[in-house]
């Protein structure tokens, strides 16, 4: 094994040979070393793709914080390498190191892996096999770190099962401490990899797949997934923190340009729109908010240690921040003056987030104004409950290019199963008519940037149950696209149906995709998310290899009684809202914004007790449990939700 | 609302020229990493910088010389423009407290308003390179084969020039480096990786230092203190103060 003196001589070495070495060195402003020696529980934090795009990550950057605020612990960081580095690091036998202390990734205690999508599944495969560490979770030994995965994606862990030891489900800052103490204490009582296992599986949130067995029926469908001892549960309930942590005030400053060089803030976290096709608006229920106040004290900490120019105000819909314009009346008056540049993505089509940029921006109008639609006609969106009337947009576009802004961003989805060609023509007489009222006030200077997304019905969404549009419908309906939007003020991007394909199997698969993923790595997938590194061929031969068919994963309507391989995984919100949702999807029906009327998707009862011990303002849900008209008023939402 | 027409220039009232080392994780960072690097070096001292105008301010920031990734800097040297008048002493505290690590802030002195821009005059650069030790012992002989031709034609960026001429001295230390000087500024450059291989030695196992940037006498941008011909003003021991005028 190699010591960090010996692993930073070799990396000397290599550095002048490749592309980026700042990627490889760490050493930024706010970086934490701690002394190895004397502390008893070492942790390693990955993302699994290159430093640019991990770098910047909240999530990581957070717990990065968080584990070294404790004394018995340190926390350092570990990307992984670019192709040319990779092919040096195998030829002269250097392992995946820490860009902190330069340790090998198989010595540390534990191994933390953000898993935020599918198309980096293939490179976690990189980073354990570059680390030294056995691939297959079962192939470890007690000398081996015990790798944990977070992250929207392990709403699904099945896919990625063969490889991680134990998945965190849900919120991540309370449980990756408790994953960090229960093995403190393993690691004192010389406890082994068994019962390592047991123990973590009885943390709230933690799931173990080892400790369970999954069965199919004849036809490949999942049968059941059921503990294999006693004391495991048989539903692993997503993790919740009540209460939102204080914001990160001592971000690392890269060296390097990476993707989002800022101060980044959460505001809020969960959405109440209830998007049917929204993953992440379904699995971050509840939604909770930060005070305007704690918000602008982490921004003026975090500029003042880092310098950076930028600040971004991130949730999944920002105008639906309770005091979003005192919020962005405040960060303007304290921070506008200092040539910082703030962004406040996720805005609802509506004037009030006009008025919200402008407070935000003064006299700037730097880049476009972002709108989300998603869809263009108003049976589409009735299906994916997104009601923004076609004339509301046009107001808000006008309303956008009369304030200066000379292009905007128009992002929507196509390939939901009910969409017909005259719902993707929409798009396309949409994207014109926005294009005509800028025209109306800015002559040919007005631009609209149009990013088709491809839909994929993802896990614990009212969609789980419905196929993907076939490679050929997808096609089709982008082929329309381009010919309908021909005009040089309009640009258009579209994603690649096969990228689209990748992320659709991984995110609907059951276990035996590991061996499609193994397979995928062995014969050189890796930086699938990377369009020049993509290789849709290899995909198709690894699940040729393991004997599965692709399409049963995406192109095969489930019925509501199949047993799905993600029910075990509890993301709070119920089957039965999901259920109704998906009914009411079918019947073009509407449901109202939870902060109007709870629809009791099932979030209330599951946290009851969570919240009771810590009342406050933060949480949104409507207040239910203590008094009798709360919860008939829940009640009789869920049974009644009209359409607005 | 009418069209907002980008912000008006800050004009500096104030210029200064900052000698810093480039070392440690930031050797292994380009020059415009090094540039943003910098940028939010000043944010953290609030260093208050002078903006170009228009849509896109650039600040006021002017390096001598961009150095290359790999290279570990001595004495670079930069210029800020601010919109107020620092006294030096102070400023230097500041960005000393506040610098990114690798960044080391040697010195700091204000320049006169009749001052020629940084870069005037800029006539070659000095180098120290260490080699792997076991390389010393041929070292001497080939030095005194390369420095015995009279012309080296190499080709960058697919252009022809002539590597020989840019060499301005080339000499082993006493401690068994390489100590050269290079000719760059005004016209072609001469770079010590191309040196490294017509000696016959791979670069990226040497370690390349940038000790000091040289100016032209005539060009009249050595500092006050500096009264040597093409000496490298930027030297440890030189201070960047403000250069008298051409005048």
């Amino acid at each position: 094994m190699l010591s960090p003196a010996e692993i930073e001589k070799r990396l000397l070495r290599l550095l002048p040979r490749v592309e980026k070495p700042a990627r490889y060195v760490g050493g930024e402003l706010n970086q934490v070393v701690k002394p190895w020696a004397r502390i008893p529980l070492r942790v390693a934090l990955a993302f699994p793709d290159i430093y640019e795009i991990g770098m910047p990550n909240l999530g990581l950057a957070a717990l990065y914080e968080l584990v070294n605020q404790q004394p018995e612990m340190l926390a350092e960081r570990v990307y992984v390498p670019w192709p040319d580095m990779q092919a040096l690091m195998r030829a002269d036998e250097l392992p995946l190191f820490s860009l902190e202390t330069r340790h090998a990734l198989r010595d540390f205690d534990l191994v933390g892996i953000s898993l935020p999508y599918e198309s980096i599944y293939t490179n976690v495969l990189s980073l354990l096999a570059l680390g030294g560490i056995p691939l297959l979770a079962n192939a470890r030994t007690d000398e081996d770190p015990l790798v944990l995965a977070g992250g929207h994606a392990t709403f699904n862990p099945e896919p990625m099962a063969d490889f991680i030891d134990a998945f965190v489900i849900g919120d991540g800052e309370e449980a990756l401490l408790d994953v960090a103490h229960c093995l403190l204490e393993a690691k004192r009582n010389g406890a082994g990899r068994a019962q390592r296992l047991r123990a973590l599986a009885a943390i709230d949130g933690v799931y173990v797949p080892a400790l369970y067995d999954v069965s199919y029926h004849a036809d490949g469908r999942v049968a059941a997934v059921d503990p294999r001892e006693d004391g495991v549960p048989q539903q692993i309930h997503k993790r919740v923190v009540a209460v939102l942590p204080p914001p990160l005030t001592r971000p690392l400053v890269p060296n390097l340009d990476t993707v989002h060089n800022r101060v980044a803030v959460e505001i809020m976290r969960g959405c109440t729109r209830g998007c049917r096709f929204c993953h992440a608006g379904m699995v971050t229920r509840p939604v909770r908010e930060r005070s305007v106040e704690a918000i602008v004290e982490a921004i003026d900490a975090a500029l003042e240690a880092t310098g950076f120019g930028e600040v971004g105000l991130l949730s999944l819909s920002s105008s639906d921040y309770s005091q979003a314009l005192e919020l962005v009346r405040t960060v303007a008056a304290r921070f506008g003056s200092r040539r910082i540049n703030i962004s406040l993505p996720s805005l609802r089509i509506e004037s009030f987030s006009v008025e919200l940029m402008q407070a935000l921006a003064g006299n700037s109008r730097r880049g476009g104004f972002t709108l989300a639609p998603e869809a263009a006609s108003e049976r589409m969106r009735a299906i994916i409950n997104k009601p923004v009337a076609t004339s509301q947009l046009l107001e808000t576009a006008r309303e956008i290019f009369s304030r200066g802004w000379h292009t905007i961003k128009l992002y929507f989805m196509i390939g939901h199963p009910e969409e017909t060609l005259a719902d993707v023509e929409a798009i396309a007489a949409l994207c014109q008519a926005v294009l005509a009222e800028g025209r109306r006030v800015l002559g040919s200077r007005a631009k609209v940037h149009a990013g088709i997304s491809t839909f994929v019905p993802k896990p614990h969404t009212p969609f789980q149950w419905v196929p993907c549009d076939s490679l050929e419908q997808i096609t089709a309906k982008q082929l329309l696209l381009r010919q309908r939007l021909r005009e040089r003020a309009i640009k258009l991007s579209w994603s690649d149906p096969h990228e689209t394909m990748l992320e659709a199997w991984l995110a609907r698969g059951d276990r035996r995709l590991g061996a499609v993923v193994l397979a995928a790595w062995q014969a050189g997938a890796s930086f699938d998310a990377w369009r020049e590194h993509f290789r849709f061929d290899l995909w198709q031969q690894a699940f040729a290899a393991a004997g599965l068919a692709p399409e049963f994963y995406t192109h095969r309507p489930r019925p509501l009684e199949e047993r799905l391989p993600w029910e075990h995984i509890d993301a709070g919100v119920s089957q039965r809202f999901l259920r109704e949702d998906r009914a009411w999807s079918a019947a073009q029906r509407l449901r109202d914004d939870c902060r109007e009327r709870c629809s009791a998707c099932g979030i209330l009862p599951t946290f009851k007790a969570l919240r009771a011990a810590h009342p406050g303002p933060g949480w949104k849900c409507p207040e239910v449990g203590g008094g009798a008209a709360a919860t008939a008023a829940a009640a009789g939402a869920a049974a009644a939700g009209e359409p607005a | 609302m009418s069209d907002p027409g980008g912000t008006p220039a800050q004009a500096p009232v104030s210029r200064y020229r900052v000698r810093f080392a480039k070392d440690g994780p930031l050797r292994w960072v380009g020059h415009l990493d090094l540039q943003r690097v910098w940028l939010h070096t000043l944010r953290r001292a609030e260093v208050p910088l002078a903006y170009s105008a228009g849509f896109h301010p650039h600040p006021r920031l002017l390096f001598a010389a961009s150095l290359p990734l790999g290279f570990i800097g001595r004495a670079e040297l930069l210029e800020l423009g601010l919109t107020e008048r620092l006294e030096a002493g102070a400023l230097h505290q500041r960005l000393r407290h506040c610098a990114a690590p690798g960044l080391g802030i040697e010195d700091v002195a204000s320049v006169e308003a009749e001052t020629p821009a940084l870069g005037r005059g800029l006539s070659g650069f000095d180098y120290l390179v260490t080699l792997d030790p076991s390389s010393a012992t041929t070292l001497p002989a080939r030095i005194a084969a390369l420095l015995a031709t009279t012309t080296l034609p190499r080709e960058r960026r697919r252009r022809a020039y002539d590597l020989r001429p840019l060499i301005q001295r080339l000499e082993l230390t006493a401690e068994g480096g390489l100590s050269m000087r290079l000719s760059g500024g005004v016209g072609p450059t001469g770079r010590p990786d191309e040196v490294l291989r017509a000696l016959g030695y791979e670069p990226a196992d040497a370690t390349i230092e940038r000790r000091g940037l040289c100016f032209d006498a005539a060009a009249a941008t050595p500092p006050s203190g500096v009264a040597a011909a093409a000496a490298p003003v930027s030297t440890p021991s030189a201070a960047p103060g403000p250069s008298p005028s051409t005048s």
